[in-house]
């Protein structure tokens, strides 16, 4: 019969009646979309932090270069120490691409102290070692205070302190701290170099002043060399065969920047973790939407047999309780769409980046917000809809 | 003209076999205003229910506005219901901290009537059952007979041909009680057709058809 053709609710009204579901019991609406915006909070969190972190390397990377070599001594094949012939630095600048080098040589069984009351052997790990001139240049680091060492400073007991070492020694620029056997001035203080990091705890002295007064045997532990970008990895392949022609197998040759993005990479697996706990709370999140739907479809059995009353059909009050499932768990996901960033932002703040919180992340987790109030809404709004008018309607008000 | 409600030999039988209703014959004209009798389990809801179509007989047939109720689907059903039926409940059945506008504006959520016309006529229907004054009340700012008459604005707000009444003086005082009776006989008299179940006798001797049920039986008053 066409003339029994219910009427049609329109989406504002399916919005509007969701709505009034909802306001109607605020307590548990508020908490049981907290359960999806910790969820959501956690995954844009997560996915926030690691992309603000991945852009600061990237930046981090692209100021300091990634054309930096670092070339070391190995071990020979008896596992030996071996070391680098003291004229590999003048070879290695010999390659055509390489731009630039500077060595630093350990200086072994030598120590610093804050003064010479400090008992031998608490050292605080801080290394010895003896550098060249031009090393700043060559590595990106920058001075923090004072200079650096120059042609006259490197003749005289003059060190410069690397950051970690600096702090470890609560020292100035002019003070004096007890190396070896005798005092050191303290020239000059260094930033934290992400590229050397061996060097943050480290005193720096001068190459002639090493020999002359530490024992210092003169040969390089480490040389930097930075090449053309287009040629890093052609002359990190002759590297070896040129610091040390007759025995290239005993030289380890690394790109530092390499190490960094390894690091990247290990975080990576972290955060995969992290994403899965995000969505196992979103999980739960949606078990206490379904939860709550359940039980709003069982106190308000009146109210459904009233719209059957009125001439709701059971698509109806089945559409009815979805969309209050979705709006339900829609709250909840911009809610914490908004706390993940929120997070975010505190984080990257907090380590000095710039917080990039990716749009995928955000619509993505909308759509899982989505999904989950259909899955948690289909259950109850079914019930909702089976039940018989009289039977809804002789329940308790 | 058929007649608005046609009952023939309808029995409603529940799971575990109790018949609640059993071969009722009952036909009931257009403009009517009808009373059902009854000492309480003597079936007097369950034959509303029927006529409702918020329930369908067990067997025989029920004709409403000449469609055959046990034929239609659940959309058609529904159909049936928001336009030709309006329904009072003894509780009234009003959602608590809605105001009285929209819980009449309800009425005709289903129907298919934009939002802004289902206001303007709720605001109509409230002032027609005299509370002009109430509208933007809620529910426990209203005594028990103002609720009772937002929801019969509720049900007339459509203006179905077909009201029910589910001892909608039950919960009420006799002065709010009488009040409620003065307007279902106004809508009487403008031509609905009123069917008004109440187990109170002087209730149902004024009105003009007396239908008595008794063990599920209709004992008199099926042929008008």
């Amino acid at each position: 019969m066409a003339d029994l053709e219910p009427g049609r609710l329109s989406p504002a009204d399916l919005a509007r009646v969701g709505l009034a579901g909802l306001r109607a019991r605020p307590v548990r609406v508020v908490l049981s979309a907290l359960g999806i915006a910790i969820g959501i909070a956690a995954m844009v969190a997560v996915v926030g932090i690691s992309t603000s972190s991945r852009a600061d390397l990237n930046r981090q990377l692209q100021a300091l270069g990634t054309n930096l070599l670092m070339v070391g001594p190995g071990q020979n094949l008896f596992g030996e120490d071996v070391h680098l012939p003291t004229e590999s630095v003048a070879m290695v600048d010999r390659i055509q691409p390489v731009t630039a080098v500077s060595a630093v040589g350990a200086v072994p069984e030598v120590s610093v102290y804050r003064t010479d009351k400090v008992p031998p052997g608490q050292t605080g790990g801080i290394q010895v070692v003896a550098a060249q001139i031009d090393l700043l240049p060559t590595i990106g680091a920058e001075s923090a205070a004072g200079t650096f060492l120059n042609a006259a400073t490197a003749q005289y007991p003059a060190v410069v302190l690397g950051a970690q070492a600096a702090q470890h020694l609560g020292a100035v620029v002019g003070q004096q701290v007890y190396l070896g056997t005798q005092w050191f001035t303290v020239v000059g203080l260094l930033r934290p170099a992400p590229l050397a990091p061996e060097l943050d705890n480290a005193a720096l002295v001068g190459w002639p002043v090493a020999k002359a007064l530490l024992g210092f045997d003169g040969y390089p532990t480490t040389i930097y060399a930075r090449a053309v970008e287009d040629d890093v990895t052609a002359v990190q392949k002759v590297l070896a065969a040129t610091a040390k022609p007759e025995a290239p197998n005993e030289v380890d040759v690394s790109r530092p920047s390499d190490a960094l993005a390894a690091q990247q990479a290990a975080d990576a697996t972290l955060d995969a973790l992290l994403l899965g706990l995000g969505a196992v709370a979103l999980l739960a999140g949606g078990v206490g939407v379904a939860n709550t739907m359940v039980v709003s479809v069982l106190e308000r059995r009146g109210e459904i047999g009233l719209r059957r009353a009125l001439g709701a059909t059971r698509h109806q009050i089945r559409s009815q309780f979805l969309t209050e499932a979705l709006l339900l768990s829609g709250l909840g996901g911009l809610g914490g769409a908004l706390l993940g960033t929120l997070v975010t932002v505190g984080y990257a703040t907090t380590r000095g980046w710039s917080a990039v919180v990716p749009v995928w992340a955000l619509l993505g987790g909308l759509v899982a917000t989505a999904v989950i109030g259909v899955l948690a809404g289909l259950y109850p709004a079914v019930q909702a809809a089976r039940l018989a008018p009289t039977e809804a309607l002789s329940a308790p008000v | 003209m058929t007649a608005l409600i046609e009952l023939e030999r309808a029995t409603k039988r529940y799971a575990g076999g109790v018949a609640a209703l059993r071969d009722a014959d009952l036909t009931i004209g257009r403009g009517e205003l009808v009373a059902i009798v009854g000492p309480s389990g003597s079936g007097k809801s369950t034959l509303l229910n029927l006529i409702g179509t918020l329930d369908r007989p067990t067997s025989g047939t029920l004709r409403i506005d000449g469609h055959d109720v046990g034929s239609l689907s659940d959309r058609q059903v529904s159909a049936l219901r928001a336009q030709r039926i309006g329904f009072v409940f003894q509780q009234f059945h009003l959602t608590a901290g809605v105001t009285a506008l929209h819980s009449v504006a309800d009425g005709l959520l289903y129907a298919g009537v934009p939002r802004t016309e289902r206001l303007v006529r709720a605001a109509d229907v409230l002032h027609q059952v005299g509370l002009g004054q109430r509208l933007d009340h809620r529910p426990h700012q209203l005594s028990g007979g103002e609720r009772q008459r937002v929801a019969i604005a509720r049900a007339l707000i459509g203006h179905p041909p077909l009201l029910l009444a589910d001892e909608p003086t039950g919960n009420l005082d006799s002065v709010a009680g009488a009040g409620v009776m003065a307007l279902l006989r106004s809508l009487h008299t403008e031509g609905t057709t009123v069917l008004i179940i109440t187990h109170d006798h002087d209730i149902a001797a004024a009105l003009p058809r007396q239908v008595r049920l008794r063990d599920g039986r209709i004992q008199a008053g099926s042929d008008g």
